[in-house]
């Protein structure tokens, strides 16, 4: 196990390693590291400042050693458009991403998991049949698409739901959440479920593949055979064995969805980190885009190691057979 | 039954068994349809439209906003409405449809030859090749496919092109995963074998022989593929950072209609985007047969 840990530490090291070498490359190499990383507003004389300042008239090695320098004491430059940090600008905003990501998951389990069970144990039936449908439905659709229905029907025809933002938060653990006050749980329904419309298919499907594969299986016979209640049938016997792959699918999947927020922020006005990376691309403020890059590359390979760890608790054959990135 | 056994039977190529196999599926010649219709009315937009809904002149801005099947200043009815400017929603979508197609799937055919280049190369060479871009594919298959996409193009730039690069460079890894993993199983089959000994040349053994023989798997992933790319270029668009405003894709048009909709003016939004919703059901239609048809386990 130490040996696996190790080996898959190491791994993902070389990741963290090979990326910031990337985005280096993408920024001082290939882009002019003038344009990228001063103002446009600057004059004559700041430029030089901050030429001097940044060592773009050093080597390219000696660049690059400097840019791990400043991104490990967590200096990612300064934002353009804000004229704060540009780290702690997209942690700041990282809290309202993460509870917009979880709620996401949230609505895909607390949904998908009954309508998979329900498509897999009566795949013929016409409500089978109509989840089955819907679930292609939900992997067709673009998500920018639906948001915006979303918001069509329920915000500007019904009324029902406020069309984006995120209402009154409140404060725990010195963070503010919206999923604490009711307007902000209001303004919380209409992203989550827009977000989890992609994740809620996936696990339709994995769950309704998993009955049809566990509900044949000679335990469930038994269990059948010994007179049990098919609620307990379904509720422990399948549940239980259905529920492995979705976790570990679910666990790889959080950082896709910490992504695609990304759209589901820009079309919700949620102020997530999503929303700010499209502001940051649109004014041209590169330091949070890069900031933003580099947060979301260790947020992936921590959730990567930690999926891969899990996994290879609940699975011998994992750990011996060798990981992957 | 008897005569019928008798007689010589057709000749049946490959192709004619599998149009025949994918035609057994109604829903699927439907998407086939469908697709066609969508195809020619992009490749032929200039004549299936009533008005070049980018040529100023042909605008009418008194025309503006109209609701669907108004009647327009100059004698025709804008059945799916029109935008501020006056245009003509019908023949803005069917424009638009042929920026998506193009976008998506030049970008996959240029995924693909990378893709398929890249694979066989690993799966021939083996060892440490092998070993080094496999590692890479699975790097880059750990981030989802928007991000990198949209790095890329905050990077470049706008542009049509640069959206194409973008999508390319998200897909390739696909590819290569997948025709590697059919390379591997053909390459220790005998008829490589008997071409390793008959001292053919590298390239002609992975081009003739190893290559012919990995493509069906790909065409599905490929076809399905198509439909990523195009929706991916409808979200960036959307997003503002894919095809410029001078080359609206269905995506962009979408986007453009998004503030009118808050006002209850749904249709310059409504209608691009069931335009993009067909468009990818029918791929993914045709797609999820193909592979029905080109898998041999459910062949029977």
């Amino acid at each position: 196990m130490l040996v696996f840990i190790l080996r898959r530490l190491a791994q993902s090291a070389v990741v963290v390693v090979a990326m910031s070498v990337l985005v280096f490359a993408g920024i001082f190499a290939i882009g002019n590291p003038i344009d990228v990383l001063i103002s446009p507003e600057a004059d004559e004389f700041e430029r030089a400042a901050a030429i001097a300042r940044l060592g773009l008239d050093k080597p390219m090695h000696e660049q690059f050693l400097r840019f791990v320098d400043s991104a490990l004491g967590g200096d990612l430059g300064t934002s353009f458009v804000h004229g704060v940090p540009a780290l702690g600008l997209v942690l700041q905003r990282f809290p309202a991403t993460l509870e917009l990501a979880l709620c996401a998951m949230l609505v895909a389990v607390a949904l998908g998991i009954p309508l998979g069970l329900w498509a897999g144990l009566k795949p013929d039936s016409l409500a089978g049949r109509v989840i089955m449908t819907g679930s292609i439905l939900g992997f067709s659709l673009p998500t920018f698409w639906v948001g915006m229905m979303l918001i069509m029907a329920f915000a500007v025809t019904l009324g029902w739901l406020p069309a984006g933002g995120r209402g009154e938060t409140a404060s725990l653990f010195g963070v503010q959440w919206s999923f604490l006050t009711a307007d902000g749980l209001a303004h919380l329904i209409l992203p989550a479920v827009n977000l989890a419309l992609f994740k809620l298919s996936l696990v339709i499907r994995l769950a309704r593949a998993g009955t049809r594969e566990v509900a044949l299986q000679d335990y469930v016979k038994f269990a059948r055979a010994k007179g049990l209640a098919p609620a307990r049938i379904v509720g422990v016997h399948i549940l239980k064995n259905i529920m492995i792959p979705v976790v570990t699918v679910l666990g790889l999947e959080l950082g896709s969805v910490i992504a695609f927020s990304v759209v589901t922020e820009s079309v919700f006005a949620w102020p997530g980190m999503g929303k700010l990376l499209i502001d940051s691309i649109l004014q041209l403020d590169r330091p949070v885009v890069i900031a933003y890059l580099l947060v979301t590359v260790l947020l992936f390979v921590v959730i990567n190691l930690i999926v891969d760890l899990v996994y290879s608790l609940l699975d011998p054959r994992i750990r011996l057979g060798g990981g992957r990135a | 039954m008897s005569s019928a056994v008798a007689k010589a039977p057709p000749v049946e190529t490959p192709f004619l068994r599998l149009a025949r196999d994918f035609a057994r599926s109604r829903t699927a010649l439907a998407g086939l349809a469908v697709l066609v219709l969508i195809v020619l009315a992009a490749l032929l937009a200039r004549w299936v439209v009533p008005q070049d809904p980018y040529d100023l002149a042909q605008l009418d801005i008194l025309d503006g906003m109209m609701a669907p099947g108004s009647l327009g200043g100059s004698g025709w009815t804008y059945w799916l409405g029109t935008d501020d400017q006056g245009r003509d929603m019908l023949s803005a979508i069917v424009f638009g449809l042929r920026t998506s197609l193009l976008v998506g799937v030049v970008a996959t055919l240029i995924a693909l030859a990378v893709g398929v280049a890249v694979g066989l190369l690993a799966a021939y060479a083996g060892d440490r090749v092998d070993g080094l871009v496999m590692r890479l594919v699975d790097i880059q298959l750990s981030f989802p496919a928007i991000l990198i996409a949209l790095i890329l193009l905050a990077l470049l730039g706008k542009g049509v092109d640069k959206v194409i690069v973008a999508l390319a460079a998200v897909q390739w890894a696909y590819y290569a995963r997948t025709i590697r993993g059919s390379a591997l199983v053909e390459r220790r089959k005998e008829y490589i074998e008997a071409a390793q000994c008959l001292a053919l040349p590298h390239r002609r053994i992975m081009m003739r022989h190893l290559l012919p023989n990995c493509l069906p798997p790909l065409i599905v992933v490929a076809t399905v593929q198509v439909a990523h790319a195009i929706a991916l270029e409808a979200t960036l668009s959307f997003l503002g950072v894919g095809v410029p405003v001078t080359q609206p894709s269905l995506g962009m048009l979408i986007a453009s209609g998004y503030q009118y909709m808050l006002s209850g003016d749904y249709w310059v939004s409504l209608f691009p985007g069931l335009a993009l919703l067909v468009t990818i059901v029918a791929i993914n239609l045709v797609g999820d047969r193909l592979r029905d048809v080109l898998n041999p386990r459910l062949n029977h």
